[in-house]
């Protein structure tokens, strides 16, 4: 069966191995360095409430909004001092795990 | 009342306790391609070999009108029988009676036959095919789980117990299968998750199919759940049938031997398969089958994790368990997943008597973030810890390369491996050719007139130095250095030599595997 597999290259140690790649390999995402001023969704669910609109000034640790998951209340806080820069997420949005909803500058 | 209408009696409360959830539920579940739990156990066991238990069984709760409600054996079947001959105990959920439902009475049959097959060391096997928890016996249900839970982890490692997906098997409900040695599936029949479509769609908003989330595939090919796929549930049993030929009915015996038969040596040829350029490809399968008996090899997990190929065979009659890179996935590597489907296969083998037969060719574990990410120290720690924990006879052939952590990890002399035998093709190093050559000349491939050609040079002078067996068999580390064709003679004699191996490990309570 393995002659008429498409092989293709994997390199390890510096050296070219042909071999097939599994589609669990293909699919594997991409890294993506997080930003500290993202504030991103720990958890999948829905936003609750805003506490704060786009040009506020922030304080670290200033409660943003309410994303509620799994029946709890989260209260998500400002990563930094700084201004909301960025608002992406609306009350009632239901959002997907690391889904960026606030960006604070 | 006289005996013979008494009889008659028994006869009539038998076939109303036999007939499961009525016609028209037997009827959808023959529209969905199912056979009734009945049919598959007789389709599963030897003919009339099966004996049920607990046929009059009735259910007991009291709640929201159920206490008017007859189902029939409280919707599941147990009993005793035999596959091959061996003897098994067995239970069956009926769909057609309250969906299989699970409530209190249902469970204590099944913990009652559970518990028959720990005492009599016989093997479980469970078909599942049920909505989940009865939510009218509300906590009685979990209780019914948990002491499922609780037996499923004491009978682990002392008889072989299987767990075979015949419909749904949702909730706590697939912890059950989790805690077993091997799930059965078959395509567009099982479906396996912890919380289901409707759930993910209210929470997260996303749409999915049962299929796409937890059918027979998904647990074959991506989640690593499941280790035998079929497409009808006829070709499911017959897998059982064949795993039942493997292995031991419990931890005290040894798995049956059988006639010696020699591999097909015209089709596969040792000399052959592999290529001897060791970033070449080739089907590891093909080396297993020119040394299994009659070329026969059955596949575990044969989807999930490619990269990594392990299963049974027979050498000389009798069972051992095989551990083999593929480097027709992934050039054989380990990562996360093959690093987690060998170690818990190598520690069933261990559990149950099976010698372990590991054949290398691997450079190495699996670069990347996502591996790092993933936990490949914690996952990749639990192969180093299964072979060094398995008292089993051990043998290694190392093919070709064994690189580094690989070589290491694939059961070296150094974890205890009985005999490790090395073809001539081998390369045992702490890394390939080309990055040791990189490393170790960097300062005159940097400096040189023409840094590639001299790189190519140095290389192939680390190739010729290295890259061979004879620089580990000079320190004793490889026990013998034999050719391809030979392979199978010393398996033989290493498996008859080791037939009365005894190694003691430390008194413990047990310890802390990776996991």
């Amino acid at each position: 069966m393995s002659e008429n597999q498409e092989y293709e290259i994997m390199v390890i140690g510096d050296a070219e191995y042909k071999t097939l790649l599994t589609d669990k390999y293909k699919h594997r995402s991409p890294y993506v360095r997080p930003k500290a001023s993202d504030v991103t969704a720990f958890i999948p669910g829905t936003i609750r409430e805003m506490f704060v609109k786009e040009g506020d000034k922030v304080e670290k640790g200033q409660i943003l909004l309410i994303l509620e998951a799994m029946k709890m209340n989260n209260r998500l806080e400002a990563p930094m001092t700084g201004v909301v820069k960025q608002m992406l997420v609306k009350t009632g949005d239901i959002v997907s795990k690391n889904q960026i909803l606030v960006v604070v500058k | 009342m006289s005996l013979r209408s008494k009889t008659n009696e028994l006869r009539k409360r038998m076939k109303s306790a036999a007939s499961g959830g009525g016609d028209k539920a037997i009827e959808k579940q023959t529209a969905m391609g199912k056979l009734t739990a009945r049919e598959r156990i007789v389709a599963l066991l030897d003919e009339d070999s099966f004996q049920e238990y607990d046929l009059f069984v009735e259910h007991a709760a009291k709640d929201f009108d159920m206490a008017n409600k007859y189902l029939a054996g409280d919707g599941v079947l147990t009993g005793t029988g035999t596959i091959n001959g061996y003897p098994v105990c067995i239970y069956a959920q009926d769909f057609t009676v309250a969906g299989g439902s699970l409530g209190y009475m249902h469970a204590r049959k099944i913990v009652k036959i559970m518990d028959h097959a720990l005492k009599l060391r016989v093997p479980l096997i469970g078909i599942n095919d049920s909505g989940g928890a009865r939510i009218q016996e509300g906590v009685n249900s979990l209780a019914g789980y948990g002491e499922i839970f609780y037996r499923n982890t004491l009978a682990s490692g002392v008889i072989p117990q299987i767990s075979v997906i015949l419909g749904p098997c949702a909730g706590g409900a697939v912890y059950s299968p989790a805690l077993t040695d091997f799930v059965f599936v078959v395509d567009k029949i099982s479906k396996m998750f912890i919380t289901g479509p409707e759930v993910i769609k209210s929470v997260l908003g996303e749409e999915i199919s049962m299929e796409d989330l937890g059918g027979a595939r998904v647990h074959a090919s991506l989640t690593g759940n499941a280790h035998f796929y079929a497409e009808s549930e006829k070709e499911c049993f017959d897998q059982i049938k064949t795993l039942f030929t493997y292995i031991p009915w419990n931890n005290g015996k040894k798995a049956e031997s059988f006639q010696p038969k020699q591999p097909k040596s015209r089709t596969f040829k040792l000399g052959s398969i592999i290529p001897s350029d060791s970033k070449e490809p080739y089907d590891v399968r093909d080396v297993i089958k020119a040394l299994a008996d009659e070329s026969d090899f059955f596949e575990i997990q044969a989807m999930w994790a490619q990269n990594i190929t392990i299963g049974f065979a027979r050498v000389n009659g009798e069972t051992v368990g095989i551990v083999a890179n593929q480097p027709m996935y992934l050039a054989g590597v380990l990562d996360v997943d093959s690093s987690d489907k060998a170690a818990r296969f190598i520690r069933y083998c261990d559990s149950f008597n099976i010698p372990l037969l590991t054949l290398v060719d691997l450079p190495g574990y699996l670069p990347g973030i996502d591996q790092e990410h993933a936990g490949v120290i914690r996952h990749g720690a639990k192969l180093l810890y299964a072979y060094s924990e398995a008292t089993v006879p051990k043998i290694t052939v190392i093919l070709r390369k064994a690189y580094g952590g690989g070589y290491i990890a694939m059961c070296s002399n150094h974890l205890r491996a009985d005999f490790v035998f090395a073809w001539p093709t081998a390369e045992i190093a702490v890394m390939g050719p080309e990055g040791a050559a990189n490393i170790i000349f960097r300062k005159e491939i940097k400096e040189a007139a023409d840094p590639e050609k001299m790189r190519l040079e140095k290389v192939e002078e680390y190739k010729q130095k290295f890259a061979n067996p004879y620089v580990a068999a000079a320190y004793g580390y490889i026990d013998a250095v034999i050719e391809p064709r030979e392979t199978r003679k010393f398996i033989v004699h290493s498996l008859a030599i080791s037939k009365n191996k005894e190694v003691r490990l430390p008194n413990k309570k047990h310890g802390i595997p990776p996991f």
